[in-house]
């Protein structure tokens, strides 16, 4: 077991648990988003509803909910980690630096934009996965999850920092999607292009749902 | 329309009377230059002037020019990094206006001419900064770091005797032509010098590559593999965010693809061999 560990210590097999965590991660993503996309069917949260309890009461998926928060732990810890070692490559800083000659400013921040999605993760926990876990609100019956959204997503703010942080997430996945292919060893002239392609849709279309979901409920789109 | 903007400056360099207004045409440049006693002193940017330079010269003439104005002025001369000047040893180093070997694409700072830069221009120099590339004196780094990652497995084992015969082992024409686009690679450093996490992946991937594309290479792969990361981590060069800046800045124009394959390499060393 020692092998492993000192391969995930290494600057490259840090980099391949980076990738494999933010692969996972992604793959979240769009299961969220579908469930969260059943809102848009504008029927008073029914089908919403139906799929919020599916996903709360499954056994397999509160299963690998267990894995969804390692990972999310182990994508930040392990960010923080090279972020810290990678600013000690460089103790002094160029006076003048043209980063934007040679690459794209999103990909330089990825340490940035990590750690604003991390602060957006726990208020975001605490608005929806707090209550609906460690509360008997929903479970008891009183309230349903969609209510909750619209309760929440009332306050102007809350939307705001929601907008933001889809935002933040765009960008994250610009870079993030394709890079990790590339920390796995797959580049190919073959099939890179098409990665880069269903990278850039993926982290178009799949934050702008999200982003639709605080705006639509808070200006009465969806009742 | 490239090739006739092409055709048209050729020309235009061939007519004697543009030529006579091109030495009229010299430059006065304005230059910030990092200044370091040595390794432990702290430096600075010090501000010099240099006039008459001509568009002609390279960017290591117009010092050389800034050179012997300070000796002639009892000065101390600015130390920095040269050796071929025809772009193929990689000893030069300038962090020129925030990029490694200046404003264009795939040269490096020998190969710069001045008239990529207008008249009064101030034109920052400053020398490679990373933990792993100390500061000797000036614009000169130590890159004896690049030299140990090579020590620690970026060589194939041959038997002395007799030469084996030409072409005896067959060598693919895609492998032998990638091989050799990452033999390309200089160890200037400016993968280093252009990545904000000073990593050197490009540079170590480049020399995993071109030896383990070829059959003289494979016997000791996933051994180099691993010897050369865990040089370079030691090292204290930072990880890999795929950014794509060493590619850019590179004047060899070392493909990232390369370090794709290191990647792949790392991890069939680690899955597959019984290495520990």
């Amino acid at each position: 077991m020692n092998w492993i560990l000192k391969m995930f210590q290494s600057s490259l097999g840090q980099k391949l648990l980076m990738a494999l965590t933010g692969l996972f991660l992604i793959s979240f993503l769009l299961v969220h988003c579908g469930i969260n996309a059943l809102i848009f069917f504008n029927d008073g949260g029914e089908m919403f509803n139906k799929g919020a309890e599916f996903m709360g009461t499954n056994f397999l998926i509160r299963a690998v909910e267990i894995f969804l928060f390692a990972g999310i732990i182990l994508h930040a810890v392990q960010g923080f980690s090279l972020t810290f070692k990678n600013q000690k490559a460089r103790p002094i800083k160029y006076a003048v630096n043209n980063g934007n000659a040679n690459s794209k400013w999103y990909s330089r921040s990825m340490g940035l934009l990590g750690t604003l999605l991390l602060m957006f993760l726990i208020i975001h926990l605490r608005h929806f996965w707090v209550v609906s876990r460690f509360t008997d609100e929903i479970t008891s019956g009183k309230e349903t999850l969609f209510n909750e959204m619209k309760e929440v997503f009332e306050n102007p703010w809350v939307v705001f920092i929601y907008v933001l942080a889809m935002i933040s997430l765009a960008y994250h996945l610009l870079h993030g999607f394709q890079s990790s292919f590339q920390t796995l060893g797959l580049n190919h002239k073959r099939y890179t292009p098409i990665i880069r392609v269903l990278g850039i849709c993926f982290s178009i279309v799949i934050p702008t749902i999200f982003a639709l979901m605080p705006i639509a409920i808070h200006f009465d789109f969806i009742k | 329309m490239k090739i006739l903007k092409l055709h048209k400056e050729v020309i235009s360099n061939l007519n004697p009377q543009k030529k006579r207004n091109s030495m009229s045409g010299n430059m006065n440049i304005k230059l910030k230059v990092w200044r370091q006693k040595n390794s432990n002193s702290k430096g600075e940017l010090v501000n010099y002037k240099v006039s008459e330079v001509s568009p002609d010269m390279s960017f290591l003439e117009m010092f050389d020019m800034l050179n012997e104005t300070l000796i002639n002025e009892k000065k101390e001369p600015i130390a920095f990094d040269h050796d071929c000047r025809e772009g193929i040893c990689g000893m030069c180093s300038m962090f020129i206006n925030g990029r490694p070997h200046g404003p264009n694409d795939a040269v490096t700072t020998c190969q710069l001419h001045m008239r990529s830069f207008k008249d009064g221009d101030t034109i920052v120099v400053e020398p490679w900064r990373a933990s792993a590339f100390p500061i000797l004196k000036d614009l000169i780094v130590d890159r004896s770091s690049f030299d140990r990652i090579i020590s620690a497995g970026g060589f194939i084992s041959v038997n002395t005797g007799n030469a084996q015969d030409a072409n005896c082992l067959p060598i693919g024409k895609n492998e032998a032509d990638e091989s050799f686009a990452a033999a390309a690679c200089i160890g200037c450093g400016a993968c280093v010098a252009a990545c904000k996490n000073s990593s050197a992946m490009l540079f170590v991937s480049a020399k995993v590559s071109q030896l383990a594309l070829l059959p003289q290479g494979k016997p000791e792969r996933h051994q180099r593999v691993l010897n050369m990361v865990a040089q370079m981590d030691s090292e204290g060069f930072g990880a890999c965010t795929n950014t794509g800046a060493c590619e850019a800045e590179c004047p060899k124009e070392i493909s990232l693809s390369n370090i794709a394959r290191m990647n792949r390499e790392y991890l069939s060393a680690k899955l597959c061999s019984e290495i520990e």
